[in-house]
């Protein structure tokens, strides 16, 4: 068992993702783990983050304004891992800061930090060979997105490369705006866990513990990231307490339907 | 026997994925996969489809004023003592540029694909405008992303744009330029993939676009190699084209990439000098990958991209088309840039010499010239793609050359 296969073995499983180096993120990620999410997602800045809406656009210039770098990245990745060796950490952002040393260093540097697997926006299946082996010869998982348009002839592509879990998008468009509707998520989380032999969890535009504890009644998994975010922003060093306080409330939405 | 390998041709990029040696691809979020899988499909279909070849070139002759004038300039060229310098008149085209042969082909693909609304991102607003313009033609919605600081230096593109009935929506994030512009035509995009073609302006991107948007420009090239033969019997020993994302210097260049004894030339802006800011990914960049393509981009250790600077707002992107890096690090292309200052002066040699005010991204390539026409003979043969009309930069050429308008 993984950190990842453990925390999904418990039953649906809070994901909650927020931007590194955009306020006080080793207190922030301790109020997420205190606050009960089962994985976490740190975001990694970049100056182009074409997928995001306003919310994480805004979090990642922040970072970066604040002299984020990628070795610090991994000092927080790792300290977290000292402080809690159970929980999975996962990285998400976008190719070009991944590759860009290599896709072995990046890996190693993975190990080292203690991080379970990596999210890369803009690596699709067709150009897996840029991260993917890399990542998965080092024992870090590379956590594949479907979406509304991956169809059932790209589904198979998408599961066959990704390990950890599958994160469906559950709408076709950026961060942190639209919702999808509760039928056509369960229409698509059934279609998608009939082919997955990984757990499967979904985000994109969950915001409130209603919406995650109805995801939670068929996925594996629910991802909230730009609520979050947004209270980084309002709170900035003051952060962590409201964080935890919505983490809670999203935490025992989703674990009620375990 | 045996029969010539295909790699003695320069001709044959990018391969079925997309890749021009190790640049090119598909770098997109999933969501836009499948949809860049079916424009590929349906370009193999069009490519194919004399009716499709016909409108597109009906559409370039009776539309745009096609085949554009190749055209010997002999003031210039007396006044620079070397060899002769010809130009490539593509800003005779309707809308003052290159960019329409791109969105004319682009336009009838989307129209092919069902697709009902347009959307596209501009710099200096001369795609933003020819995609405007075809949009009108077609009866099409269309919205131009652009960034902040090009609308407030591209006045009068803006108001083009509106006329033609297109929105123009002002990006303001990042430094508010033509990268910032392509982000959020991105952003657009995957929101809008059910009804939504993006047009975009330049020969980058993810696959299939490199190679779609330079067959589309490649109508230059074509010309031009058929009129040079027609007029002195020969080909031109230089080729010179200014290159921004590179679509007018991949349009001319790729019909020659296999003369051998015709060099080629691309000039990229190195804005206020190459040791300070500047927009040459070439010079000052190394592979990396933004905008679902690898190619060489301005980017810091960590990856993340730096501000392109010019003084051209079309050349003013990190980036650069993955043809021309693959070109580049074959050796087939030779590349090269000019200052801000270099480039106001090749404008100003342009209006004096000939009669012909350029746009500020072929005047770079005039400054090129200017340096290379006097080590040249005299029966040596130079061309230049004049890719655009200066109407647009006069109030920026004006605001440097310190006068009021």
């Amino acid at each position: 068992m993984t950190r990842l296969s453990t925390a999904f073995s418990r039953g649906p499983a809070l994901v909650t993702f927020i931007t590194g180096g955009d306020g006080p993120t080793a207190e922030i990620l301790d109020a997420l783990v205190a606050g009960g999410a089962d994985v976490i997602e740190l975001g990694m800045p970049f100056t182009d983050p074409m997928a995001d809406g306003p919310a994480i656009q805004q979090a990642n210039l922040r970072s970066l304004g604040a002299g984020t770098t990628t070795a610090g990245i991994f000092r927080i990745a790792a300290a977290f891992r000292a402080l809690h060796p159970q929980v999975p950490l996962v990285l998400m952002g976008y190719a070009n800061p991944m590759i860009t040393r290599g896709p072995d260093w990046f890996a190693a540097e993975c190990v080292k930090a203690g991080v379970d697997g990596v999210i890369c926006v803009d690596i699709p299946p067709e150009e897996d060979p840029e991260l993917g082996p890399a990542l998965r010869g080092a024992g870090v998982a590379l956590i594949r997105l479907a979406t509304p348009t991956t169809d059932a002839a790209r589904l198979p592509a998408v599961l066959d490369s990704s390990s950890g879990f599958l994160y469906y998008v559950s709408v076709a468009g950026i961060t942190g705006l639209q919702q999808a509707a509760q039928a056509s998520i369960e229409e698509a989380v059934a279609r998608i866990k009939a082919s997955a032999t990984i757990p499967v969890a979904v985000g994109f535009g969950v915001r409130t513990p209603e919406q995650a504890a109805a995801i939670a009644k068929v996925a594996d998994g629910v991802v909230v990231g730009s609520a979050l975010v947004e209270l980084v922003a309002q709170h900035g060093a003051n952060a962590a307490a409201p964080v935890q306080e919505l983490t809670r409330a999203l935490a025992d939405a989703v674990h009620a339907a375990r | 026997m045996t029969t010539a390998p295909t790699q003695n041709s320069f001709r044959t990029q990018p391969d079925e994925r997309g890749h021009f040696g190790q640049f090119g691809g598909r770098y997109v979020a999933e969501t836009l996969m499948p949809l860049v899988l079916e424009l590929e499909a349906e370009y193999t279909r069009a490519k194919a489809d004399p009716a499709f070849q016909a409108e597109f070139a009906d559409l370039l002759e009776h539309y745009v004023g096609r085949p554009s004038p190749l055209y010997f300039a002999p003031r210039l060229t007396e006044e620079l003592k070397g060899a002769q310098v010809w130009f490539k008149r593509d800003e005779l085209n309707h809308t003052g540029a290159h960019k329409i042969n791109n969105c004319v082909g682009q336009i009838l693909l989307a129209i092919r694909m069902g697709k009902t609304r347009i959307i596209a991102e501009t710099g200096a607003g001369q795609h933003g405008v020819a995609t405007a313009t075809v949009c009108a033609r077609f009866g099409l919605p269309c919205v131009i992303f652009m960034g902040a600081t090009d609308v407030a230096r591209q006045a009068p593109n803006v108001f083009r744009m509106k006329l033609l009935g297109a929105e123009v929506r002002a990006v303001t994030a990042g430094a508010a330029t033509l990268k910032d512009a392509m982000n959020e035509a991105l952003r657009d995009w995957v929101a809008n993939v059910h009804d939504t073609f993006y047009i975009i302006g330049t020969a980058a991107g993810p696959h299939p676009y490199p190679e779609l948007v330079r067959d589309f420009q490649s109508v230059i090239g074509k010309e031009a190699r058929a009129q040079m033969l027609s007029r002195v019997g020969r080909l031109p020993d230089l080729l010179v084209a200014a290159i921004g994302g590179g679509s007018n210097a991949i349009g001319l260049f790729h019909p020659f990439l296999d003369d051998p004894e015709v060099k080629m030339l691309g000039v990229e802006a190195a804005g206020h000098g190459l040791d300070k800011e500047h927009a040459a990914s070439l010079a000052g960049g190394r592979p990396g990958v933004l905008h679902g393509n690898k190619t060489y981009l301005l980017q810091d250790a960590d990856g993340q991209i730096t501000e392109g600077h010019s003084i051209s707002a079309g050349l003013d992107y990190p980036g650069i088309g993955p043809e021309h890096a693959w070109l580049r690090d074959v050796g087939r292309v030779d590349y090269t840039s000019v200052t801000d200052v270099e480039a106001l002066d090749g404008f100003q040699l342009l209006c004096r010499t000939e009669g012909i005010i350029p746009a500020l991204e072929p005047a770079h390539a005039i400054a090129a010239v200017k340096k290379i026409a006097p080590t040249m003979d005299k029966d040596q043969i130079i061309l230049l793609n004049l890719c655009g009309r200066g109407d647009k930069d006069i109030f920026a050429v004006a605001e440097h050359l310190g006068v009021e308008l």
